[in-house]
């Protein structure tokens, strides 16, 4: 059971928001803090780990970027909206982090409601309220996925990928920003 | 009940009868494209690809930080040409004269099979749909784990079915008609799109991918079209590949089959932000002042839209104080653009012509926008930050309505400026 406080988000919320371009080329452990530093700046210095994100339509709308680890690399624990766009979907999927989408949801929640969610059942439900709502379950074949710790660990497992490389290694593009 | 193209195409790839929506399906990849940002450390892959299912089958392309725009990117193309030399990759687009943006390529070389399925990191890879090819952009860790192991799985989604009916007005394109599908109907999240009818039938190849590749904008699922001559004529000459086109079953079964008369359409603009339910005729946007102007992209760097661009700015000026940036959408293009006196107009005019990369359309490099500027663009994308700082606002619009603003320094109809210019066109019509 996953339970966590809410974080609300609008329609169309886009990848470039979550994790914006030059971030992409900071080190890893670098880059969950610069989530949504356009649109919500000092927001992602407020998250707590375990926190849910509930938003309107099409979310993830965007780019193939790895927007979905950072936001798990921040601590989200699940993302639940109206909709879901296919492409950041897949990256939930591959970068095991829950994510469900659920008709009714966005007016369900107030901001820093508890969400306590059956991940398994796809259910959602409002612990001030009380109410109850049925997402979309993920079929086994994606659980199996996230329950790997993702596609890259399958693939590691399986023998295609090497060894992770040490971040030390990686690039410190200078970015300008907030 | 009949299939759409969509759920033809999934249905042979999964080796099955047919498919229906809502399930997930594990199908045969037929071409599985990486590319540099692939091999971005930072990006995802901090591990070694050790072996493929079949080289032949996997494509790498360097379009989005080439010629490489620092050192870290100089790093990361480098670990890409080691790969692809190991794993013995002939398919690969390094810089150089077969090198240019993945979605262009996997056009221009028919790597876009009809009837096949094709998967890229890319969110545009949709762009493929346009050779009736099941094409779809499925982030970095998917797209290695189908150059690995030769499958992907997809969720059949359903199809809303868009007609083309007339033709357009003067100066109207393809993307006029997709700012007008954004606009009236919004996302498209979890659904396949096709495009069939007569103007989809008259439409250029060009044309056509720039339609399918603006559907990532809007969250489709597949953006398809069908094969016709042109478009078999285009892949057989490219390809020793056998294929076999799908075509919709009269009787499939379609989530919405929407009419669209693009005859009724203006030259459109999307504001700031985002396509989604924000576009409107240019002549609504007010007098909005630019700083630049951008033509290319995945969408707009075919030879079409550079005509287009240089059509407008031929024998004028750029505006003082506007950068005009236009982008090929690959050397190949970059050559032939300049073979038909395209590059040198586009000059004479003030406008930069760069070198093929994503470059300006992601603000990764040649033409980042700062704080407070504006920018209107024929590319794919405006949302916040896109193109540099996130205090910047970004327009989208055709290629001629953004050379006709970049010459009047302000977002305007190009049907003004065109219009005065006909008898010069007919000249140039007659000139080889
Ligand atoms: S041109 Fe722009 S939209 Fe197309 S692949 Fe490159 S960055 Fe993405």
């Amino acid at each position: 059971m996953i339970q966590g406080r809410v974080w609300k988000f609008g329609s169309d919320i886009n990848t470039d928001l979550i994790l914006p371009t030059p971030v992409i080329f900071k080190p890893p452990e670098e880059q969950p803090r610069w989530v949504f530093s356009a649109n919500r700046p000092g927001w992602a210095q407020g998250v707590q780990p375990g926190d849910v994100i509930v938003a309107a339509r099409n979310f993830g709308t965007g780019s193939g970027r790895p927007a979905a680890r950072v936001l798990k690399d921040l601590g989200i624990a699940c993302v639940v909206a109206e909709s879901i766009n296919g492409l950041f979907f897949r990256n939930c999927v591959n970068y095991a982090l829950p994510a469900l989408e659920c008709a009714g949801i966005h007016d369900a929640f107030d901001e820093l409601d508890v969400a306590e969610i059956d991940f398994e059942r796809a259910t959602v439900r409002n612990r001030r309220t009380g109410r109850a709502l049925a997402g979309r379950p993920w079929p086994l074949s994606l659980r199996r996925i996230l329950e790997a710790g993702g596609l890259l660990a399958l693939l590691r497992t399986e023998g295609y990928l090497g060894p992770v490389v040490e971040s030390g290694t990686v690039g410190t593009a200078p970015m300008a920003g907030p | 009940m009949g299939l759409t193209m969509a759920e033809k195409i999934l249905a042979r790839a999964a080796g099955r009868a047919r498919v229906e929506p809502g399930e997930i399906v594990t199908v045969e990849v037929g071409k599985a494209v990486l590319i540099d940002l692939s091999f971005v450390p930072t990006s995802f892959l901090r591990s070694e690809i050790l072996r493929v299912k079949d080289p032949e089958r996997v494509v790498i392309v360097f379009d989005h930080i080439v010629p490489a725009r620092d050192v870290q990117s100089a790093e990361a193309l480098k670990i890409g040409r080691e790969v692809a030399t190991r794993l013995g990759i002939r398919r690969f687009h390094d810089v150089g004269p077969d090198q240019g943006i993945c979605h262009q390529i996997i056009a221009d070389y028919g790597y876009a099979v009809p009837g096949t399925v094709l998967v890229c990191p890319d969110s545009h890879t949709c762009s493929a749909g346009a050779f009736n090819c099941a094409a779809r952009g499925v982030g970095g860790p998917e797209a290695v784990y189908a150059a690995c192991t030769g499958q992907t799985w997809f969720r059949v989604a359903p199809t809303i079915r868009y007609l083309l009916e007339g033709a357009p007005r003067f100066a109207v394109s393809a993307k006029d008609i997709f700012l007008h599908i954004a606009g009236t109907w919004g996302d498209h999240v979890n659904t396949n799109v096709e495009f069939t009818g007569p103007y989809a039938a008259a439409m250029t190849l060009d044309a056509r991918r720039t339609l399918t590749t603006m559907c990532a904008e809007i969250s489709a699922e597949f953006a398809l079209f069908e094969a016709d001559d042109k478009t078999i004529a285009h892949v057989r000459a490219r390809t020793s590949e056998a294929f076999e086109p799908v075509a919709p079953d009269p009787d499939a079964r379609y989530e919405d089959v929407r009419t669209i008369d693009v005859g009724a359409i203006d030259p459109m603009v999307a504001l700031p932000d985002t396509v989604v339910r924000n576009t409107r005729p240019v002549a609504e946007v007010g007098d909005v002042a630019i700083h630049q102007a951008f033509v290319g992209s995945c969408a707009n760097g075919t030879l079409d839209d550079l005509a287009m661009a240089a059509r407008v700015v031929k024998g004028r000026r750029v505006a003082p104080g506007v950068r005009f940036i236009v982008t090929p959408g690959s050397q190949a293009i970059y050559l032939e653009a300049l073979r038909r006196g395209l590059v040198r107009t586009l000059t004479e005019s003030g406008a930069i012509v760069t070198s093929s990369t994503c470059g300006a359309c992601a603000g990764l490099h040649l033409g980042a926008l700062a704080a407070g500027e504006v920018c209107v663009t024929a590319s794919t994308r405006n949302f916040k930050g896109r193109m540099g700082s996130p205090d910047a606002k970004v327009f989208i619009a055709s290629p001629a309505t953004v050379a006709a603003s970049a010459v009047r320094g302000r977002i305007v109809d190009p049907r003004e400026l065109l219009r005065r210019k006909r008898p010069a066109r007919a000249r140039s019509a007659s000139a080889p």
